[in-house]
């Protein structure tokens, strides 16, 4: 009835039927329901295959995370950075209905209003970017975190190159 | 204010009435802002979304809401990324509930729980799984999933 596959060390899914439950914890482990409770047993990747080979083959494409950095107070990419643009655009340009969500952050040095305004200024400079490229307005959204959501935490007012960045989720 | 505050806290009664006056009218604040849950990212063949009543057709780039139950015909396939980055995508023959959604994406906190009514699913677990076990289930007719950040296939056949 139920079987997991390509787990990670946390993965693991409990099975209840009528008070009963048994813990799956290893690839392809799996229960099927009877009359007794959940009874596990070893599945294998033929079986999954044809019962939920149509269910795989529907899987979206997995959300795919990237970081850009930039050079301390301005919103232009540093050097490393500026060329992974393009790879953040192709997977992009791959994906029939792409949403992408891009999220501007600081380091700690300055007040919060001007952070906002600097990691919005970085969001927009990334999202300026994909759409010189061909990426529909719409599929862009930027916002600003300013120095809320640390990538390395430090005390205030402490420049941390690693701080000043640019996520990029696409989905 | 510390006078406002006094009168109610003499008058209980009043006091409920505020209550439920400001809850009316953060409702359609909080709908709003919950209103979006997910996309169909894949669609083929026979795809719908039943949403209050009405039977939509089920495209790819539609919107999800809570509530909204996919179904998929006997040629049909649909996959579905959700705000907090799960994956499901089910096979023909399936009916999905996607019953309740809530997910906070500063802090990963939130709740999942779908019901397979009918056909096969295949779940990526997201962010709501991983920062809180028990946080997302998967129901079956006849059984429930409790789900830690995995990978699996669940099937509800009659």
């Amino acid at each position: 009835m139920l079987l997991p596959e390509a787990t990670g060390k946390d993965a693991a899914l409990t099975v209840s039927q009528d008070g009963k439950q048994v813990l799956l914890d290893q690839p392809y482990a799996g229960a099927r329901l009877a009359a007794s409770g959940p009874q596990k047993y070893a599945s294998n990747a033929a079986e999954v295959q044809s019962r939920f080979g149509q269910a795989l083959a529907a899987q979206p494409a997995r959300p795919v995370q990237f970081t850009l950095y930039f050079i301390e107070g301005r919103d232009e990419f540093t050097a490393e950075s500026r060329p992974l643009i393009d790879g953040v655009f192709a997977e992009i340009a791959g994906r029939p209905v792409p949403d992408v969500l891009v999220v501007g952050h600081t380091d700690t040095v300055g007040s919060d209003a001007a952070n906002d305004v600097l990691s919005r200024q970085r969001a927009e400079v990334v999202r300026k970017a994909l759409i010189a490229r061909g990426i529909p307005p719409e599929d862009v959204v930027a916002i600003g975190r300013g120095k809320r959501n640390l990538l390395v935490l430090t005390a205030d007012s402490v420049a941390e190159p690693r701080n000043r960045r640019v996520e990029i989720l696409v989905r | 204010m510390s006078i406002d505050l006094q009168g109610l806290l003499r008058r209980p009664m009043r006091a409920t009435l505020l209550a439920a006056a400001i809850a009316c009218q953060l409702a359609p604040a909080l709908e709003a802002a919950a209103a979006e849950i997910g996309q169909i990212k894949v669609a083929k063949g026979q795809v719908s979304v039943d949403r209050s009543g009405q039977v939509l057709a089920g495209s790819i780039g539609m919107r999800l809401e809570v509530a909204d139950v996919v179904k998929t015909g006997p040629d049909g396939s649909v996959g579905i990324t959700m705000n907090d980055n799960s994956l499901l995508s089910a096979g023909p023959n399936s009916i999905l509930a996607l019953e309740r959604f809530e997910f906070d994406p500063t802090t990963s906190q939130g709740r999942f729980d779908t019901q397979l009514q009918r056909g096969t699913l295949a779940v990526v677990s997201g962010r709501i799984a991983k920062q809180s076990p028990q946080a997302m289930t998967v129901r079956t007719p006849s059984a429930a999933l409790g789900v830690r950040g995995t990978e699996f296939v669940v099937s509800a056949d009659e």
